[in-house]
């Protein structure tokens, strides 16, 4: 399988990357690589195989579900680029 | 005496006690030496100011008889783990100056046992890459150079001549340990991370079976694969460092809730009466003979020291990198799909929200990463999620099988080469064709999509004078093998003679 460039802006649309004109032939042609290298697994007959689910078999481990941490609102927003009374600020999203 | 950027963590921990030296000295000796070695670019951010005062702490405990495992011992930390009010990059720019307000539990189990924090080192962004190239903050130089070769230091403290890469995307983990710049380093191994660059610089790296190390902390770039470990100068002292670094953990649900084993307790075994596999997958089409030789070499090692040397098969070996390319940056598209420019890190602002993020993306993310990302995000979209996401995790059930297999044979460890080649020149590979600088994690990804241990151990020179290693991979939780088995390999190898200082 092989994408054309019309398909390299829609991953890149639904990856929310913006890409100019000049960068989607080089693009289109690197994962045009990676996809003809990975082709190979199509060799194998994979019928009645698990996908793995699990690196190593254990269960999961459970808390009780409980408040563990928090209650302190500046160290959440002070990396962030722009806010306002302890909320993240982003452009208008709801007309 | 031996400098005290030269020794071991062990020889320094002895010294320590022994208070031939203190611990302000030592981190002093190292603080200096990072300074003279900027040319190589190894650390993105130093913080002598916090080593020198972890030092303090440091031998005000070991005057007290307080001392920790790893009391006064100058470490570097690769800028993917985050350490609380130093700011962490992933050598990326969308992190801009993210500065955490927590500590990794690597980090904090390090600082526990009274280990220094040298400062942060550069990396592979995101840890994508085998060759440090794509960190945001330029690539690091590797301290070795080929016989005869013209790279050297010039008078404006920059690097003349095309140097070599030290290997990614712990690239600067290996070279500060190389270049005697700290006495070990915190790394991480998705796919090779750990076990090239250390057989790239002539270190030691272990990557940790899945589940040893909690990944709470760690900047995520494929879940399922991620786990942090050591690169040292022996394998003694990467026993040593694991052994801190490890812990079950409350905040990592994949942290396995297992007691930690004296790991230096383990080197001392011998590997009398064990028996090493020999995967025929591994000898590929167009194999050194230089690493073929080697190849043989360890095996004869560890027959000489008492194993038994067979032959296995490991049949799915070859389908492990281009499965490993659909899962990895299918997990890597999910877990940095939160840098998104409101958060924390880069901002470019847009018209709306999807601009903003859009723009942010396209201007805080390299090229490596980008691509990437955008692969993760094919292979899961709609239409294509069982053709190549659900099939490559089906491989990877096939791959742990194989290796289940041979373990059911009663083979406690496989040896095979850690990488297929020496390191390469700055810019020599995957400028056209991103798949040829995927193949230098050829040996080392199959133990990633299996979730077992797996150490490389420098066992030679090439003819060009660059190191080589080997690789032991092991059965789950059973690290103490490898370390038993890595010391005979170290033992009959001889220690390699890292490069004097040419950059300083």
């Amino acid at each position: 399988m092989s994408v054309d460039e019309k398909t390299v802006r829609r991953i890149a649309h639904l990856a929310r990357i913006a890409v100019t004109d000049e960068e989607v032939p080089h693009l289109q042609g690197e994962i045009n690589a990676i996809l003809s290298f990975v082709e190979q697994l199509n060799e194998v007959n994979v019928d009645g195989v698990e996908p793995m689910t699990s690196v190593t078999p254990m269960v999961m481990k459970k808390r009780q579900d409980g408040v563990t941490d928090g209650g302190y609102p500046e160290k959440i927003v002070r990396n962030a680029p722009a806010t306002e009374d302890h909320f993240f600020l982003v452009p208008k999203v709801v007309e | 005496m031996t400098e005290l950027t030269h020794l071991t963590i062990a020889e320094a921990r002895d010294g320590l006690k022994a208070k031939t030296f203190s611990a302000t000295e030592l981190t002093k000796a190292h603080v200096d030496a990072i300074e003279k070695a900027r040319a190589l670019n190894a650390y993105v951010l130093e913080t002598p100011e916090k080593a020198l005062a972890m030092a303090k702490a440091s031998d005000e405990r070991i005057g007290k008889g307080e001392a920790g495992a790893l009391e006064g011992i100058p470490l570097g930390i690769k800028d993917l783990f985050c350490t609380e009010g130093v700011v962490s990059t992933a050598g990326s720019k969308i992190l801009g100056n993210f500065n955490p307000p927590y500590e990794s539990t690597v980090t904090r189990n390090l600082w526990n046992d009274g280990a220094v924090m040298l400062g942060k080192l550069n990396m592979d962004e995101f840890a994508m890459g085998s060759s440090n190239e794509t960190s945001a903050f330029g690539p690091v130089v590797s301290p070795w150079r080929r016989e005869g070769s013209n790279v050297s230091a010039g008078a404006s403290g920059r690097i003349e001549g095309t140097h070599l890469v030290p290997g990614g995307s712990s690239g600067g983990s290996a070279a500060a340990v190389a270049a005697h710049l700290c006495l070990g380093a915190t790394a991480t191994d998705t796919g090779g991370s750990i076990r090239q660059p250390a057989a790239f610089t002539g270190t030691v790296g272990i990557k940790p079976t899945y589940g040893r190390v909690s990944r709470w902390g760690t900047v995520a770039f494929a879940s399922s694969l991620d786990q942090a470990g050591p690169i040292t100068r022996t394998v003694r002292d990467s026993a040593i460092m694991l052994r801190s670094m490890a812990s079950p953990d409350p905040k990592d649900t994949t942290c396995v809730d297992l007691p930690v084993p004296d790991f230096e307790a383990a080197i001392s075994r011998g590997v009398k009466g064990l028996k090493i596999g020999i995967p025929k997958e591994y000898r590929i089409d167009g194999m050194s003979p230089e690493i073929e030789q080697l190849w043989h070499q360890g095996a004869e090692w560890l027959r000489a020291a008492g194993a038994e040397i067979v032959e296995v098969s490991l049949p799915h070996t070859k389908y492990a990198l281009p499965a490993y390319y659909i899962v990895a940056p299918a997990e890597a598209s999910s877990n940095l799909a939160r840098y998104d420019g409101v958060r924390y890190g880069l901002r470019e602002n847009g018209r709306d929200i999807a601009d903003l993020y859009e723009k942010t993306r396209a201007a805080g993310f390299g090229r490596e990463v980008k691509r990437r990302i955008m692969i993760g995000t094919y292979v899961l979209s709609a239409g294509y999620y069982d053709a190549y996401y659900v099939r490559a995790q089906k491989l990877r059930t096939l791959i742990k099988r194989d290796f289940e297999e041979v373990y059911a044979q009663g083979v406690h460890a496989i040896l095979t080469p850690a990488t297929p080649s020496s390191a390469f020149g700055i810019g020599e590979k995957g400028s056209d064709d991103p798949v040829e600088m995927y193949l230098n994690d050829i040996f080392t990804v199959t133990v990633n999509m299996a979730g077992l241990p797996g150490i490389a151990v420098p066992a030679g020179l090439d003819a060009q004078g660059l190191p080589l290693g080997l690789q032991l991979i092991g059965r789950a939780f059973d690290e103490e093998t490898l370390f038993a088995a890595g010391q005979v390999i170290e033992d009959s190898a001889g220690r390699i003679r890292l490069p004097q200082a040419w950059w300083a």
